[in-house]
């Protein structure tokens, strides 16, 4: 533990036990390694039909008509639904997705089909309905859509310019929203700085291709005037208020339950127009409906994120210290705003990281583009703003002839500042103050892990045989834990068992053993003997469900402060049975002893039946009734987790080839309650970070066409392609939240194409090459190495 | 459109039945038999989710026919557990190592990991060799780190000197 | 992403599916359908006959003959790569399929249908291209022998008649004190190579290059054979020098490019992986003169 406590985290020894912090086995592994697990698509329901979408072909085109007609003659199919027919079962043309923020000009929502103006290539204009897939999908090619094709827009920078083409008809322009972050005196450090210079930062698309595309099942239940919905999601919570709005029901009959769900990583976060459709058309035929994502649709028909331009300016004085950045970026938010406006706003802020910055002047305008729409992939836009930093960083340090460490080091923010009250007003108009950390330390401590000093040794030796060597280094701050609320209630029954509800939601996470472990902590029983509910509107009432890193904060938070208060009631209940004072006992093993007195103990069984209440006699105590507590914890504020990734990278200058040799992380995401998972995590992030740096690439045309529709395509990382990744923690406790946790789940993506980059130009080091632009496929890093020999040459 | 009468015996049970010709071998295991372990992930062969042994072999099921599995032998995940469901090795390993996360891909790795265990016998595996032999399966979770770490464990070592060479 | 409907058919006997294919209109022939099935599930080829290679023993074979190593149309990729009689005969195929796809794609995959569905950055096309195979295209009129260079009519395209079957790839003799490579450069390595070189190069005791065969695929719509590079290499001397020599002029070869790798990078590649492999078969030549 190398961080500082600065607040009063709550927890005491006796209580934590040894379970938090211990890296125990996971409660969901048995069923999923013996193929017992429950996806969307291995879900069957009696009399349940198949549906598929017809979607548009043209990137922005009015629909002039669409001729269902040979579609519905096909044996086996049902119906063949347009919007019209849906409309009837809405109680709004759109669905209601727009998120409060001043940054919006107008809102552009998305619709569940297509009425008249089609805005993007996938966007879905006619719901088949049929016995199997197969024949839905032999239907959806017989569906004649007639097309007015419109201009299009594809760049954000161009797509603003006067005189541009509308990416929506519906929308007066293409400005959906547009940020200004500013503070400090801008104008006078420019004008009084040491040196400046300006540059230009590209991001291309890349998404979360989760291996389990989404899914949806309907199913309207006349008997119980219930309609469920088995959803690939990662918000069941959200999906549900929307789809009452939407559907015009009430909660009682809806229920909304994640199943087992394959990965999320973002835009499972998003409500997609699929999750209208597909109810509504349950609804309308009264048969179970399953949809199940393909992977073409997974490229034409989920949200991506990633692209943005950035032409930023930095001042900064004689010994390399950050004076002020200034400049604008353009946002390319696709055809519509599933999700909200705030990526660009996530880069700007998560720019600064873990550094003074005195003076910020940022504009971000979010421009609407007739390509698939966006919102958050891990990361959430924070990949970028710390690519734009750690990219300038390295340069000032080039400048100045000062080492990348060093420059890093003189604009860290102290220790002794923390908590660090940033310049920056968030959302919700509070402060974005940093809660904990000792960042200097946990550089100093990658550079140790990584051996920073002996590479020189190690350059050298490569080089001798004939092989290009580099070494980068990145640092950055990862806000976590986003509130307002998560909930999590804890019952024991008759029976003893520890049930967990919650509205926190799993696609992997090991969510179900995070809540375990914290309420078995509380008990001292076994993490297995706890049962958890995650991701079932039906359990849990209230709930955010998963996004901005935030399980272990809210939903472990509210877990560990509901286990505390069954296991008070718990104790308070058994003195009153065992008649000793509530002192003298203790909790171990799941039952309440008499310390020093072996024989004398309640089981928690025994105390939940007590509290379970016989007809006529009166409660233990005069207690409450039931043994249960429920928890909505709301944070107090974000927590910041940060690290330091650095990487040794070898560059075939002939090729363009990037291999990654070694792969070294210090992360501090405060106390860990399973260093195995937070492992996980990182080591996943850090592996998604790389993709979008070396592999992946999603590519559209002038016209707004996807060139990117197979994973042959759109390259993932694969396990020969990607390094080990050596991980060390430090642990700074959040003072915000009793645990004193922080996120994990998004930091190593932030890091991991910044220092890529940076260990790419310290092996071409000779050539003074800068790479501002994400990602670099190997040709066009030839490219750029072409550029430099010939530019070296002529030199 | 033709219908074809198949025998194929899937996890040492013998299962008649008739198909379309264009159902593919994994929607025969997942809707036919409900063997739902084997997971369908882009089906165009490219993920490893869909992987099953054929006649001892690792295949995408995705890419092969039911009809042309006919009087073949299939083992899918739901055959690696023992009957008692006591985990195989290769599965227990990849829980102890983190080797899977949501889970999704996680079948797909076994039958992969199943098949190099048989082959390999005595030979020391590398860790180059091991992520050869993952490479088509891919895994958004994990960065695959912890699978390889369950392999290493499972199959037999090359000298310790070769365990880091990647 | 279900294929479209089709009839299936499973000859047990080569003459049963050569009647088949010239008789079914808007059939294709499956042999592992690792190429042929992901474009049917995208619904991108929807034939109306399927006929199924599969079945019929008579197709999958290895053979090591006097006029050199003959393999069945339908020999699996997996056979081929653990085969001693390749191995010994033409560890070139060896060789380019360590790059092919993976091992549960190599399992179904067959040389066959590697070679007919003649992707310009596939492996084997290439290496049938270096060592100048013979094919063997049966049909209901008897059998034809193509030489490589004239079975790509062009991109993804074969000159068989619609009537005709691929039965057997000849990879010919395979010549006395060789040494052969295959390098490709991908992003990932089992992708389809952005470029990839097969060459065999054959010396004399003196070090003279009795033998030349380079074959580059991904910087043209099919295999291509570098004839000026390897008329620049036969009868000289072997020196690094020499394929210093010979990797520039692969550099300076017209290339096709695209968006994602230009036809410069290409050219550039070729050049590189020239001088690789040439320096590889070479270091093997010399290791098989040595034993």
């Amino acid at each position: 533990m190398s961080g500082k406590s600065l607040g009063t985290a709550s927890l005491s020894p006796e209580r934590s036990g040894e379970l938090i912090g211990s890296s125990v086995p996971r409660v969901e592994d048995t069923r999923l390694l013996r193929g017992e697990a429950r996806f969307i698509d291995d879900i069957v329901l009696p009399d349940m039909l198949h549906a598929v979408f017809a979607r548009s072909r043209s990137a922005h085109a009015r629909i002039k008509g669409v001729d269902t007609a040979a579609a519905k003659a096909v044996p086996g199919v049902h119906a063949v639904l347009l919007y019209a027919d849906l409309r009837p079962l809405l109680t709004c043309d759109r669905i209601p997705l727009a998120l409060a923020a001043a940054a919006v000009k107008f809102d552009a929502e998305p619709v569940c089909l297509v009425n008249d103006e089609a805005c993007y290539v996938g966007e879905p204009i006619a719901l088949v309905v049929a016995d199997n897939r197969r024949i839905a999908e032999d239907a959806a090619a017989l569906i004649e859509v007639d097309y007015d094709e419109l201009p299009v827009v594809t760049d954000p920078h161009d797509g603003l310019l006067p005189g541009a083409p509308r990416a929506r008809l519906d929308c007066p322009d293409n400005l959906t929203a547009e940020h200004v972050v500013k503070y400090g005196d801008v104008d006078r450090i420019f004008g009084t700085a040491a040196h400046t210079f300006s540059e230009q930062f590209r991001m291309e698309k890349g998404g979360g291709f989760s291996i389990e595309p989404r899914g949806i099942i309907a199913r309207y239940d006349a008997v119980e005037d219930l309609l469920t919905v088995w959803n690939g999601t990662q918000t069941p919570h959200r999906a549900k208020t929307v789809m009452v709005q939407t559907l015009g029901l009430a909660e009682h009959q809806l229920r909304v339950i994640a199943p087992d769900v394959g990965g999320g990583f973002g835009p499972k976060a998003v409500f997609h127009p699929e999750e209208i459709a597909i109810p509504a058309a349950a609804l309308l035929l009264r048969r179970p409906i399953k949809w199940f994502e393909d992977r073409l649709e997974s490229f034409t028909a989920t949200v991506q994120e990633r692209r943005q331009i950035w032409n930023v300016e930095v001042a900064f004085d004689a010994a390399g210290k950050l004076g002020g950045i200034r400049g604008r970026i353009y946002h390319d938010h696709g055809a519509n705003v599933p999700y909200g406006v705030a990526l660009p706003y996530n880069g700007i802020t998560n720019m600064i990281g873990p550094y003074v910055l005195p003076a910020l002047h940022l504009t971000a305008s979010l421009c609407l583009t007739n390509m698939v729409p966006v919102a958050p992939t891990r990361g959430a836009g924070r990949p970028q703003g710390t690519f734009v930093m750690e990219r300038m960083l390295d340069r000032i340090a080039r400048t100045l002839d000062l080492t990348r460490d060093e420059v890093r080091r003189r604009n860290l923010i102290p220790p002794e500042q923390m908590p660090y009250a940033t310049p920056i007003k968030q959302r919700d108009g509070s402060v974005m103050t940093y809660d904990s950390g000792d960042y200097p330390q946990c550089q100093r401590r990658a550079l140790a892990a990584a051996d920073w000093n002996g590479f020189e040794e190690r350059r050298v030796a490569a080089l001798r045989e004939g092989r290009l060597l580099g070494i980068g280094l990145a640092n950055y701050v990862e806000g976590t834990g986003r509130g307002p609320f998560e909930s999590t209630a804890i019952r024991i029954g008759a029976s003893g068992q520890i049930f967990v509800t919650s509205g926190a939601t799993a696609q992997g996470q090991g969510t179900k053993t995070m809540l375990a472990q914290l309420a078995a902590s509380v008990f001292g029983v076994s993490p297995d003997r706890v049962h958890v509910t995650d991701g079932d509107t039906a359990a849990t009432p209230l709930g955010l469900g998963a996004f901005a890193s935030r399980q272990a904060v809210t939903a472990g938070n509210a877990a560990y402060l509901a286990a505390q208060s069954v296991a008070e009631k718990a104790k308070a209940v058994a003195s009153v049975m065992l008649e000793v004072a509530p002192e003298d006992l203790e909790l171990k093993d799941g039952e309440i002893r008499v310390a020093g007195v072996p024989k004398l103990k309640k089981s928690l069984a025994e105390v939940a039946r007590a509290l379970g209440g016989l007809p006529g006699f009166a409660l233990p105590g005069n207690m409450d009734p039931g043994l249960a507590a429920a928890v909505d914890y709301q944070p107090m504020g974000m927590t910041y987790t940060n690290g330091t990734h650095i990487a040794e990278a070898e560059v075939n200058p002939i090729s363009g080839a990037v291999k990654i040799h070694r792969y070294t992380v210090v992360h501090d995401c405060g106390r860990m309650i399973n260093p195995m998972m937070v492992e996980g995590q990182v080591r996943g992030g850090v592996v998604h970070g790389i993709g979008m740096t070396l592999f992946e690439l999603m590519r559209f045309d002038d016209s707004g066409q996807p060139l990117t529709g197979t994973l042959a395509d759109y390259l993932l990382p694969t396990a020969d392609v990607v390094p080990r990744i050596d991980i060390h923690h430090m642990e700074s406790p959040s003072p915000l939240n009793p645990l004193g946790v922080k996120g994990a789940a998004e930091s190593g993506t932030i890091g991991a194409p910044s220092v890529v980059i940076s260990a790419i130009e310290d092996a071409l080091r000779p050539l003074e090459l800068r790479i501002t632009e994400l990602p670099i496929l190997p040709a066009r890093l030839r490219a750029l190495i072409r550029t430099a020999q010939k530019a070296a040459k002529h030199a | 459109m033709s219908t074809h009468e198949i025998t194929i015996t899937v996890n040492g049970k013998e299962h008649k039945r008739t198909v379309d010709s264009r159902l593919h071998l994994a929607d025969f295991l997942r809707q036919e038999l409900s063997l739902t372990g084997t997971h369908i992930g882009c089906e165009h062969g490219v993920c490893g989710a869909c992987t099953v042994l054929v006649d001892g072999a690792s295949a995408r099921s995705c890419l092969m026919l039911a009809v042309q599995a006919d009087g073949r032998r299939v083992e899918t995940i739901e055959s690696v557990a023992a009957p008692d469901g006591a985990l195989h090795p290769i599965q227990a390993a990849l829980s102890r190592h983190h080797g899977l996360q949501c889970g999704y891909c996680t079948p797909g790795v076994v039958m992969t990991l199943l098949e190099l265990q048989r082959e390999c016998g005595d030979t020391p595996m590398t860790e180059a060799e091991i992520r050869r032999a993952l490479s088509g399966n891919l895994c958004r979770c994990t960065g695959y780190q912890g699978m390889v770490e369950a392999a290493l464990d499972v199959l037999p070592r090359a000298a310790a000197g070769e365990r880091t060479k990647a | 992403m279900k294929p479209s409907a089709f009839t299936y058919h499973a000859p047990r006997t080569l003459t049963e599916a050569l009647t088949l294919v010239a008789t079914l209109d808007n059939a294709r022939v499956l042999a592992g359908g690792q190429s042929l099935m992901p474009m049917m599930n995208y619904r991108v080829v929807q034939p109306e006959h399927l006929i199924d290679l599969g079945r019929i023993p008579e197709l999958a074979f290895v053979e090591d003959t006097a006029d050199g190593l003959k393999v069945g149309a339908m020999t699996t990729q997996r056979t081929i790569e653990r085969s001693d009689v390749v191995q010994k005969r033409c560890p070139l195929l060896i060789d380019a399929l360590f790059h092919v796809g993976h091992q549960q794609t190599r399992n179904r995959g067959t040389i066959g249908g590697s070679i007919c569905h003649l992707d310009p950055s596939a492996e084997l096309p290439v290496t049938a291209c270096a060592l100048d195979a013979v094919l063997t295209a049966a049909s209901n009129n008897g059998r034809r022998k193509i030489t490589f260079a004239d079975f790509p009519a062009g991109y993804l395209t074969t000159s068989l008649e619609p009537d005709e079957i691929l039965v057997q790839i000849d990879f010919g003799k395979w010549p006395e004190r060789a040494g052969s490579a295959f390098e490709e450069y991908a992003v990932r390595p089992a992708d389809f190579a952005i470029v990839s070189i097969a060459t065999v190069i054959a010396l004399d005791e003196g070090d003279i290059v009795t033998d030349a065969r380079i074959a580059a695929g991904g910087i043209a719509p099919v295999p291509t054979r570098l004839t000026n590079v390897e008329t620049m290499l036969k009868g000289k001397r072997v020196s690094s020098a020499l394929i210093e020599r010979a990797a520039t002029a692969a550099a300076t070869l017209p290339a096709e490019g695209d968006d994602m790798n230009p036809a410069e990078y290409r050219q550039e590649l070729a050049g590189h992986l020239t001088q690789r492999a040439l320096t590889k078969a070479l270091q093997r030549v010399r290791a098989s003169a040595d034993t």
